[in-house]
């Protein structure tokens, strides 16, 4: 029997994810199983919990939906992996002065490696679907990632880093779907779902305070120091370099007569450069640990678009190789804010090539 | 057909306790505590299901109080005998290997300042009643025992314990909620003065468990309202709950220890299987219960890859929540966490077969074949 696992988050998109899946089910003979990771502790008792994708309401939402289907559901823990590939990882990238990117690293360690390679061996599945807005098409004898149907909410930003093998055995079957769509399916199936809104903040930091994880899971509280210019004069007084992120405005306190941003993190002398707009935008940078969906890269030079930030606009760009990890990305207009640690997404038209991680300028 | 090995979860309605407590759902659903007929009809089932509930017992009917269920009965014991005693002294102890209801329960009192001895345990479960000696002080009021653990059935010296007790005029409660149906039940030669039961386990209702409080013993009701349950436990009697957990008790105590033989030939299975290794005590263990650690697997996937395969079974401890926290009672065992995490618990009821428990083993072994190298990579 072929059996798939729907990874279901308790949010609207898994949900309908898994009720396409459940349709298609009965038709085909296979098997979907709903799955909902715990990836961290609950508070303890008498907590209410925030809302957030992971929170145990979240857990209670997505069992409900699954009994609606009429397919079994599991809770698999995966807490200490992500602990360790995601919250770790994430509090890592601050105190590297780097901006991190969990969604990518729980796409890449958890969703479509521990809950694949796991639930396939529990669960007896051959496959993983998730509710990301996103395709996979066979292309000449490979796996090609694509962009989804509904470009609003297309999530190859956080997809880039799959393999072949990882997209061998994964299904997105809200890939030619519209939200609108999608919400308005939820609701012709009365799922308890349908109304939810959407998770914009990071699932386990679910007050967007990431400040005292850092001090929970890594012992940084913050030291002052100081913030400079680009001429290297003191300008100002930041609580820690670890709590600012390249391009950010708020709270730096500087007064310059006009809006200043993040340009540089400087983590061994816990310092910041602060810049203009024209400053901190940027129209080449270097990207590292660069992976190309097809295995390959395309050549060694060779024209693209690239992304730097979910739902940034995409910028055309000539991309040369270099080393055996790096590549130079020249775009042909300023982008803004080329953040180390983001990831640089690479595209031609509707496929996604592959991509890397912005390194320290 | 799928196959149920999770009797210490809970196990089905037995048809003639279903009978028993039918008419009190249908005809007999007056309030026991009013004063006209039907009342004084449904009164009466309330007070047969006591008596019959106290002579299994081998207790008077007004020393057994209706809760709930186990885990009403267990904090009621707890928490209403220390806060009553409180003016005496602040100091319970209790061993390392309870159910959580007793654990968490403890846990609370010690946040109102008591004080809390937790006994440890040898590599089978079980606390030397020599250290419960050793650990009382004119302080401790209450000394609380689980009579056979849930998770790995371990059975602890009861009598021995409720004798040092004795001497020591400290009070012994016993959470026998997962030894009813399996271990005898009669208070006195148990030397116990409080006793946690509940139905579902022994093939009766859900929502109905009992405590027996031997009389004389001061308990402060947790429960504030009317004065039923001579004002120990107050709400509305579950009527048909009591009348059928009643009989449940009754033919459960009846045809205890059945299950032992199937039980040894599930253990002698598994056990040839590479990796696989009892836990909880081989002699002094529950008739139905074979509990056990599998190396480099995740009791959880395995529960549900069995599930899959129409065998229904527990890892037997908070795996149904997915919590990573590996069982207090395999790590008070000196169990390492990361072994513990491998737990397996099956529970055989009156209607397991031959046949079943030969299939089970069968299929766990495929399946921890299929589940090993899957953990093995992702701890590499």
């Amino acid at each position: 029997m072929t059996r798939i696992v729907a990874a279901m988050s308790g949010g609207v998109d898994s949900s309908v994810a898994a009720a396409l899946l459940a349709q298609e089910a009965a038709d085909s003979g296979v098997e979907v199983v709903g799955v909902w990771m715990r990836t961290h502790p609950d508070r303890g008792e008498g907590f209410e919990h925030k809302r957030s994708c992971c929170s145990p309401d979240a857990a209670d939402d997505a069992r409900r939906v699954a009994q609606l289907l009429g397919i079994p559901f599991f809770v698999l823990n995966v807490e200490r992996e992500f602990g360790e590939r995601v919250i770790d990882a994430f509090a890592d990238e601050y105190l590297a002065g780097a901006t991190p990117n969990p969604c990518q690293a729980c796409n890449q360690y958890i969703k479509f490696d521990e809950l694949l390679r796991r639930g396939l061996a529990a669960y007896g599945a051959d496959a993983v679907a998730t509710g990301h807005y996103a395709r996979v098409e066979p292309r000449d004898g490979r796996f090609a990632l694509l962009r989804a149907a509904d470009e609003n909410k297309d999530q190859t930003y956080f997809l880039w880093v799959l393999s072949q093998a990882q997209l061998a055995r994964t299904r997105f079957p809200l890939g030619e779907m519209t939200k609108p769509a999608v919400r308005g399916l939820a609701e012709e199936l009365g799922l308890p779902t349908a109304q939810k809104p959407e998770s914009q903040e990071i699932c386990f930091v679910p007050l967007g305070d990431y400040r005292s994880l850092l001090e929970e899971r890594r012992g940084y509280a913050g030291e002052p120091g100081a913030i400079l210019d680009a001429a290297g004069t003191r300008v100002g007084t930041h609580s820690g370099y670890a709590h600012y992120t390249v391009g950010q405005r708020h709270g730096l306190g500087v007064a310059l007569g006009e809006a200043v941003y993040v340009r540089e993190v400087r983590p061994d002398r816990n310092e910041l450069v602060v810049g203009n707009r024209e400053e901190v935008a940027s129209r080449s940078f270097v990207v590292d640990e660069r992976r190309f969906v097809a295995g390959d890269p395309p050549a060694e030079r060779f024209e693209a678009s690239v992304r730097i930030r979910h739902r940034a606009p995409d910028v055309r760009c000539e991309v040369t190789l270099v080393g055996a990890d790096r590549f130079a990305v020249e775009t042909s207009e300023p982008v803004w804010a080329p953040a180390p640690g983001q990831a640089a997404v690479l595209y031609r038209a509707e496929e996604c090539l592959g991509g890397g991680r912005i390194a320290r300028a | 057909m799928s196959v149920y090995l999770d009797h210490a979860a809970t196990t089905p309605l037995r048809s003639e306790v279903l009978d028993a407590m039918l008419p009190y759902l249908t005809e007999h659903w007056g309030n026991p505590s009013s004063i006209y007929a039907s009342a004084r009809r449904a009164r009466q089932g309330l007070d047969e299901a006591r008596e019959r509930i106290a002579a299994t017992l081998g207790a008077k009917p007004r020393e057994i109080v209706f809760t709930s269920g186990g885990s009403e009965s267990v904090n009621l014991a707890i928490k209403g005998v220390a806060w009553a005693s409180s003016a005496r002294g602040r100091h319970v102890i209790t061993s390392s290997v309870e159910h959580r209801a007793g654990l968490h329960t403890c846990q609370v009192l010690e946040r109102s300042g008591f004080e809390v001895t937790y006994l440890p345990v040898d590599r089978y479960g079980r606390i030397d009643p020599a250290d419960v000696a050793s650990a009382i002080t004119e302080r401790t009021t209450l000394v609380s025992v689980i009579y056979a653990n849930n998770e790995v059935g371990t059975i602890q010296r009861i009598a021995e314990i409720g004798a040092i007790c004795r001497d020591h005029k400290v009070l012994l409660h016993t959470d026998a909620i997962q030894a009813a149906g399996h271990l005898p039940l009669q208070v006195d030669p148990l030397q116990v003065d409080l006793m946690s039961l509940a139905a579902h386990k022994v093939y009766g209702p859900k929502g109905i468990g009992a405590l027996f409080v031997r009389q004389g013993t001061a308990m402060l009701p947790q429960i504030q309202g009317g004065s039923q349950e001579r004002q120990r436990r107050a709400g509305t009697e579950n009527v048909a709950g009591a009348v059928g957990f009643a009989v449940a008790l009754e033919l459960a105590q009846a045809g205890a220890g059945h299950e032992a033989q199937l039980r040894d030939r599930l253990i002698a299975g598994l056990g040839a299987l590479p990796g696989v290794e009892l836990t909880g005590d081989p002699e002094h263990r529950l008739s139905n219960s074979a509990s056990f650690v599998i190396a480099g697997i995740e009791g959880g996937d395995l529960v549900a890859a069995l599930d899959l395969e129409g065998i229904e079974a527990s890892t037997g401890s908070a795996c149904t929540s997915g919590s990573s926290e590996p069982s207090h009672v395999l790590l008070a065992m000196g169990i390492d966490p990361q072994t513990a995490h491998g737990s397996l618990r099956l529970s055989l009821g009156r209607g397991t077969s031959r046949e079943e428990v030969d299939r089970v083993t069968e299929v766990i072994g495929r399946l921890s074949q299929r589940l090993r190298p899957a953990m093995a990579a992702a701890h590499a």
